[in-house]
């Protein structure tokens, strides 16, 4: 029991500064599985109905309003209703391979979270191939997409997932290529290695103290406008959501899907948002880092920036209370009142907890991390609420004939740009 | 891809059944019960991958008999069997059956009647303008246009339900003139609605008319000459956005049309763009007419001297109107009756839309849905 006790203890040591994965201490990495696999299911749930409230507010309507208090408890109505639903698998389907396809595209998208860094020591674990790793397994959702649209074997769903492969296939190019280019960057060191290393990656950031987005300006910002783009196209969102384009294919590949099998590949498109935006955030945006780290430094800057987490939740909780004042003074309305109330004392709280200095520091990087993660999010609503679709030629040439040059270029200038500088400036 | 020859001359109207078992073609029936058909229109695509080798439109889902059902009903009971056909232009269906029984009956709307229904034609022509708009916007994946537009429709629906009690299919005309006086306040409720409308043009047009992908998915879509648009049979918008200067308002003018300044919209290319700019640019032309109108409605009776009985003289009349969607016209035999001999109508939606398969044949799939988009179909006066 000690020993159990020790063990779980001994990765508590304020010495250790690597992840629970690279400590090999697996108790730990338990619980960092369970923890990012429970926030990325919440994070999912809230997408859910951030996507569809913001959406609405764009498009002057109002959104859920009806299950809680402004429709807080639609997501999960849904995925009650989603999972009660008769599950229907076509006479004509391929059983197994209908059966396991969603399974692989959750599997794809959920696995390269082992890598993603929440912060130098919040990541399951670090693999000096991260990067990699999270191209190589994300792309294995291609696989599921394929299985489920032959396996339906109907015509829409074949269409859709051929679409959503060559689509995915084609605009993995561009984006290893920006990936590249930023990879290259971390090898401008005194000793000039690079990493593959998510974590690395971040340190190679700070160490140079510039984000990549900015090194060798313009650059990275191209490298990071091609990996934008690309990522977009690569998860199926619009305007590049040929595969699920509604109005042509009905619903792509999954439109012989129901119920839970539907919900699984719900699933997986946004935590395959996530989890590209994350690499963005990892390569370009200085992942964990707070903003300002050069113009805003020193003891009293970092103060006032880790006050940031506690503040933006007592935010949150103060638009709760306002909109509980808000609320129609109706009995009807007073369960719905409450719980808003309710919500908002939680929020409040949790802020109030992240503003004690020993939970502050630790939850930092995490907050930096997913505050990052959270404007790709909102981007990507933005771009649905403002954009029509491309056509399928149209989006073959822009990956081939646009972003594929264009990272071809990036690459080989960043290249000779850090080879100058090794040699001219820093002989 | 976009640069194709296709024209009626050289289009192979009767293309031999092509080998049982062609591994290169996929056959694909889109429709019935599909999002971007508007309605049930069942078109069955013959595919080459993504391009399109050939389609057939199947209609007939949403057929109701509406012409046989003419020759059972009086003249007036008739009136409002037409408001269900081009059910988003209800009003303009109206009045083109109500102008022919008058041609038949050889009487003439009251002028003030006559202004009243330009003012509620050309409102009606911009509701369902936004209509198609939201709609095709939404089919080629701008979702937020859709609600744009509704809102805004829903001003003018206001104005029809405050007029008669009805949104949609709003048999707002009788033969001979109006049934209703125009309510206290209709006037300020029409300028109100001009006044906030002209700048939502601009924003409609804000989200989409430079909008590169927009462009991109609408330039050289669906393109169609003007000669080939007149061997058809096309009107309306599809026939101005090809060159051809031909609007009945100015060509044969009915109601008082030619009491009216505004100016008949043309494009060059032909294509999904053109379309799109020519319909924009009507509206704005339609809010110029009723401007024109709302101020010169002149005092007097709304009806003119009809027989409570109508029995016209033997004999018939083919009368058209410029619909929102083209050329409706009513063909009406009257045998001396109560009831007319025959009634046909020609509708826009149905002739234009023998169109498609020319304007889609070597394009993609979504340029598919763009073209039925244009096109600006209404299936409830495609199949009656």
């Amino acid at each position: 029991m000690r020993q159990i006790i020790q063990y779980i203890e001994s990765y508590l040591d304020p010495n250790v500064k690597v992840t629970p994965g690279a400590a090999g201490n697996m108790f730990w990495v338990l619980v960092y599985i369970l923890l990012v696999f429970g926030g990325l299911s919440v994070a999912v749930i809230a997408m859910n109905w951030l996507e569809r409230k913001i959406l609405a507010h764009m498009q002057v309507r109002l959104g859920p309003m009806r299950v809680g208090p402004h429709g807080l408890m639609q997501p999960i109505a849904d995925a009650l209703k989603l999972l009660l639903k008769e599950d229907i698998m076509p006479a004509e389907a391929d059983g197994l391979i209908f059966w396991i396809a969603p399974f692989v595209v959750v599997l794809a998208a959920f696995t390269v979270f082992v890598v993603v860094p929440f912060g130098p020591t919040h990541a399951i674990t670090d693999m000096n191939i991260g990067i990699l790793f999270m191209l190589g397994v994300s792309s294995l959702s291609v696989l599921g997409i394929v299985m489920a649209g032959w396996a339906s074997n109907s015509h829409y769903p074949l269409i859709g997932a051929l679409r959503s492969s060559a689509q995915m296939v084609s605009y993995e190019v561009a984006m290893g290529l920006a990936v590249v280019s930023a990879v290259l960057m971390t090898s401008l060191n005194a000793q000039g290695t690079g990493t593959l290393s998510m974590i690395g990656i971040v340190q190679a950031q700070q160490a140079q103290g510039e984000w990549f987005i900015f090194k060798f300006f313009p650059l990275g910002l191209i490298a990071f406008f091609i990996f934008a783009v690309a990522m977009v196209a690569e998860t199926n969102r619009a305007p590049f959501d040929l595969a699920e384009a509604e109005s042509e294919l009905t619903a792509g590949f999954h439109t012989e899907y129901s119920g839970f099998r539907w919900s699984l590949f719900f699933l997986a498109e946004y935590s395959a948002m996530i989890a590209v935006s994350s690499i963005a955030v990892t390569l370009w945006l200085g992942g964990w880092l707070r903003p300002f780290p050069n113009m805003l430094s020193g003891h009293i800057w970092d103060q006032v920036f880790s006050l940031f987490p506690g503040v933006t939740f007592l935010l949150f909780a103060a638009m709760c209370f306002y909109n509980t004042v808000r609320m129609p003074k109706h009995p009807l309305f007073r369960v719905q009142t409450i719980g808003l109330a309710g919500f908002g004392v939680v929020l409040g709280l949790i802020g109030l907890i992240l503003f004690i200095p020993a939970v502050s520091t630790r939850i930092q990087d995490i907050f930096w991390f997913s505050a990052k993660v959270a404007g790709f999010m909102y981007l990507y609503i933005w771009y649905r609420g403002t954009f029509p679709r491309y056509r399928f030629d149209q989006l073959m040439r822009m990956g081939w004939k646009v972003l594929l040059p264009m990272g071809l270029g990036v690459l080989i200038l960043t290249a000779s740009v850090a080879l100058l500088q090794e040699k001219l400036w820093h002989p | 891809m976009t640069d194709r020859n296709t024209s009626l001359s050289n289009l192979d109207l009767e293309t031999p059944e092509k080998p049982f078992l062609d591994a290169n073609e996929l056959v694909i029936n889109m429709g019935p019960q599909h999002p971007a058909t508007h309605g049930v229109l069942r078109v069955i695509l013959r595919l080459d991958g993504e391009k399109v080798l050939g389609l057939e439109c199947v209609i007939g889902y949403l057929h109701r008999g509406v012409e046989k059902i003419g020759e059972h009903r009086t003249y007036t009971m008739f009136n409002p069997y037409v408001d269900r056909m081009d059910y988003v232009a209800a009003v303009s269906n109206g009045l083109g059956y109500c102008e022919t029984v008058e041609k038949l009956l050889n009487v003439e709307a009251p002028p003030r009647a006559q202004y009243v229904r330009v003012i509620l034609t050309e409102l009606n022509r911009i509701a369902s303008h936004q209509l198609w708009l939201g709609t095709h916007a939404l089919d080629i994946g701008a979702i937020t246009p859709l609600f744009y537009t509704f809102r805004d429709r829903e001003e003018i629906l206001k104005i029809y339900e405050k007029y008669c009690g009805a949104r949609l299919t709003t048999h707002a005309f009788r033969i001979g003139g109006l049934q209703y006086e125009t309510y206290a306040g209709f006037e300020k409720d029409v300028k109100t609605f001009l006044n906030f409308f002209r700048p939502k043009i601009d924003e409609y047009e804000e989200l989409l008319t430079t909008n590169r992908i927009w462009v991109e998915r609408t330039k050289n879509v669906g393109k169609i000459s003007g000669a080939d648009c007149i061997a058809l049979g096309v009107t309306g918008p599809v026939l101005r956005a090809s060159g051809v200067k031909w609007d009945l308002r100015k060509a044969q003018p009915y109601a008082n049309y030619k009491n009216f300044d505004f100016d008949i919209p043309t494009g060059q290319n032909g294509d999904t763009y053109d379309r799109y700019l020519v319909r924009m640019v009507e509206m704005r032309q339609s809010v110029r007419i009723v401007e024109q109108a709302i101020d010169a409605i002149p005092e007097g009776p709304i009806i003119a001297k009809v027989p409570k009985v109508m029995k016209p003289a033997v004999g018939e009349v083919y009368h058209s109107i410029e619909a929102p969607k083209g050329e409706l016209g009513y063909f009406i035999v009257s045998d001396g009756s109560t009831q007319p001999y025959r009634v046909r109508v020609r509708p826009p939606s149905f002739v234009n839309l023998q169109a498609l398969d020319l304007m889609c044949r070597g394009q993609f799939v979504a340029d598919v849905i763009a073209v039925i988009g244009t096109l600006d179909i209404v299936l409830g006066e495609v199949d009656r």
